[in-house]
């Protein structure tokens, strides 16, 4: 059975039903619940964006909230997982990874490699990326090119609510360390998600519109950007084919080079900048696995490469839009 | 002094603090020969903290060390052959040849690693002190740092969070008076350490980190607290190491005669035998039997590290994930 529910609550769900299936899952974060040491409510936020609302009252004190204190309680989760539990833990904003990023970048994802083989450390670290809410230069960044850099880390970039729940669940269950990202523009996205836990593996990208003509690869929010992009050129008779590759480490690069050997054409969408990218990652990727297939350049629709910009004006100009991607796709027929 | 411990305790403490003094001082040795690859740190002249501390915990009970990680190794348990191994790049090693000297760990034991990044290990002690307490384990959590990781965010933010949840967590501070090559007096700006623990809401302790008792009583309180449920404890042992921040080290910052005037003065293996010998709790002979045994083991290791196999090709391109 599946109903509506919006991108938020399918992760609550996710959650819920994770915490209720194995009591080694805890949630870690900074307002997590919120209201400890004051005098009023209890789960008074459930996260700062309610996305946690309501475990509190289900799993009570496997709900931590935490000191603004990201280093000890993302590292603590770190720690936590490496002698058995399974701590989902929130960095609230991607954009906080500066003041956070050793203990998983030198700690977490390094544990198993470095310790012969041996560690395993099933932590999933959840956050919210992403412009398009004036948030500004510290609130608004995609970041997850960082995180895909480095080996022991997997990335998770789920693009529907029924997606993040699989993929959250997967999360969990998984043995590796998981970057879970969260595009904030996305939370009050609905669509059908269905009752019952379910995991949707890593790597294996979704198709999710086919064509002959274009190929489409998107990340994140910018999967919408593309199929809206792709209704509107199929109007025209151009025919895309829009992937959604889901997590970019693992990367299902078997689907996207297929994809390319039959369009004979690449648009890589990324909502982050351009420099040291995924968009650069996945063009180089196809460069050297299809590139007798090409029939034109590989053609890359990023954000510049700035700051992402507080005014309304100069934020809309940032994000690639399905105009963009339309221009993109003409250029190469 | 020695009233809480059977002989059999006393000479195993002994014999732990002579492995790491000898296992330590070989690596000096064998360094120099430009046999050993990568930057190593000896622990040389500490040893009375790591034994102290450690006599008092089980396998339950996890550790974090430093870069400075040898002794801390030996005293959980780590397998000197395997860490012999592992400092020479061997497949025989406790990380397969893959972490080196700055990463030795094993979980089994409840050592969770060197650490190659100062001030890296107590945010992970804090976790593992959490997850004793969901699991229930009664085990705790031991963090060392020396004195230049006390300034670090990461030691401070740990403080803090161990104080406000209540984590079994002992905070371990090794304060050998150097920070590579600064001063302690420069880069603190109050007499002790432990001072600092009066602003987390917690007890600071500081002890005389050469006398073995000292740190045993000092530590044995501090993990009854902390297994109590009573909360974490910052533990400050005052010592001092005989060689360089890493191997190479000139110490031109260190006083002309200061080292041998600490091994002459201060050497914690020397303090613990004449104590032992002289309240006629240890023949000396005891002493020398053990001096030779463990003479025996370290050079047992060096040969079987250096006759052991390197990882191969293969090695390169596995353990970086459990599936991906």
């Amino acid at each position: 059975m599946s109903r509506k529910l919006n991108y938020k609550d399918a992760i609550n769900e996710a959650l819920s039903q994770e915490m209720e299936r194995d009591d080694k899952v805890i949630v870690i974060g900074l307002d997590v619940a919120g209201g400890r040491g004051t005098e009023g409510v209890m789960d008074s936020w459930g996260g700062v964006l309610g996305v946690t609302k309501g475990l509190y009252g289900k799993f009570g004190d496997r709900v931590m909230d935490t000191p603004i204190s990201e280093s000890s309680y993302i590292g603590a989760a770190v720690g936590a997982a490496a002698c058995g539990m399974r701590p989902v833990v929130e960095m609230m904003f991607a954009d906080f990874l500066g003041v956070c990023f050793d203990q998983l970048m030198n700690q977490a994802a390094k544990f198993r490699y470095m310790f012969g083989g041996t560690a395993e450390t099933p932590v999933v670290c959840r956050m919210m990326y992403g412009a398009g809410f004036r948030g500004a230069a510290q609130h608004s960044q995609c970041l997850y090119s960082i995180f895909a850099h480095i080996p022991g880390l997997k990335v998770v970039l789920p693009s529907t609510p029924a997606d993040a729940k699989g993929l959250l669940i997967q999360s969990i269950r998984d043995n590796d360390p998981v970057i879970f990202m969260e595009h904030k523009a996305l939370y009050a996205m609905k669509g059908e998600v269905p009752e019952e836990a379910y995991a949707i593996p890593f790597g294996k990208a979704n198709i999710v519109r086919e064509g002959k003509d274009v190929t489409i690869v998107a990340l994140g929010r910018m999967v919408h950007m593309a199929t809206q992009a792709a209704t509107a050129l199929a109007k025209a008779g151009i025919e895309c084919e829009v992937i959604d590759p889901r997590t970019i480490s693992p990367l299902d690069e078997a689907t996207i080079i297929k994809s390319v050997e039959k369009t004979g054409r690449l648009v890589v969408v990324d909502e982050s900048h351009p420099r040291a990218s995924m968009a650069g990652d996945i063009s180089s990727i196809v460069a050297q696995a299809a590139f007798g297939s090409l029939k034109g350049p590989i053609k890359l629709v990023t954000a510049p490469h700035t700051p992402v910009p507080f005014s309304d004006v100069l934020e809309d100009l940032y994000i690639p839009n399905a105009a963009k991607i339309e221009a993109a796709v003409k250029s190469l027929l | 002094m020695t009233s809480q411990l059977k002989k059999e305790d006393l000479l195993k403490a002994y014999r732990i603090m002579r492995e790491i003094r000898e296992f330590e001082d070989r690596i000096h040795i064998e360094f120099a020969t430009g046999l050993i690859p990568g930057f190593v740190h000896l622990y040389s002249g500490e040893e009375a903290v790591a034994t102290g501390v450690c006599m008092h915990l089980s396998d339950e009970d996890r550790i974090s060390s430093t870069h400075r990680g040898h002794g801390h190794c030996i005293a959980k348990g780590v397998d000197i052959h395997g860490m012999m191994a592992e400092i020479f790049g061997k497949k025989t090693g406790t990380c397969g040849g893959k972490g080196g000297s700055m990463h030795i760990a094993d979980l089994e034991k409840g050592m969770m690693g060197a650490n190659g990044i100062v001030g890296a290990g107590p945010p992970l002690i804090c976790g593992a002190a959490l997850a004793a307490k969901f699991k229930g384990t009664g085990g705790v959590g031991v963090a060392f740092f020396g004195d230049g990781a006390s300034n670090q965010g990461t030691i401070l933010e740990s403080m803090n969070l161990a104080s406000v949840w209540k984590l079994p967590v002992i905070f371990l501070n090794e304060n050998n008076g150097y920070a590579e090559s600064t001063g302690v007096s420069y880069n603190v700006p109050t007499p002790n350490i432990a001072d600092r623990a009066a602003g987390f809401g917690m007890p600071g302790v500081t002890v005389d980190g050469n006398d073995f008792f000292a740190v045993y009583e000092a530590a044995g309180e501090a993990i009854a607290r902390a297994r109590r449920g009573e909360g974490p404890t910052l533990l400050e042992c005052k010592t001092q190491r005989y060689f360089g921040h890493f191997e190479g080290d000139a110490m031109t910052y260190r006083p002309k005669g200061e080292v041998q005037e600490l091994r002459k003065n201060k050497d914690c293996l020397r303090i613990l035998a004449d104590k032992l010998v002289s309240a006629g709790i240890v023949a000396a002979g005891e002493i020398e039997a053990i001096d030779k045994e463990v003479l025996a083991l370290i050079e047992d290791s060096v040969v079987k590290a250096k006759a052991a196999p390197k990882p191969t090709a293969a090695d390169l391109l596995t353990g970086v994930y459990v599936t991906y």
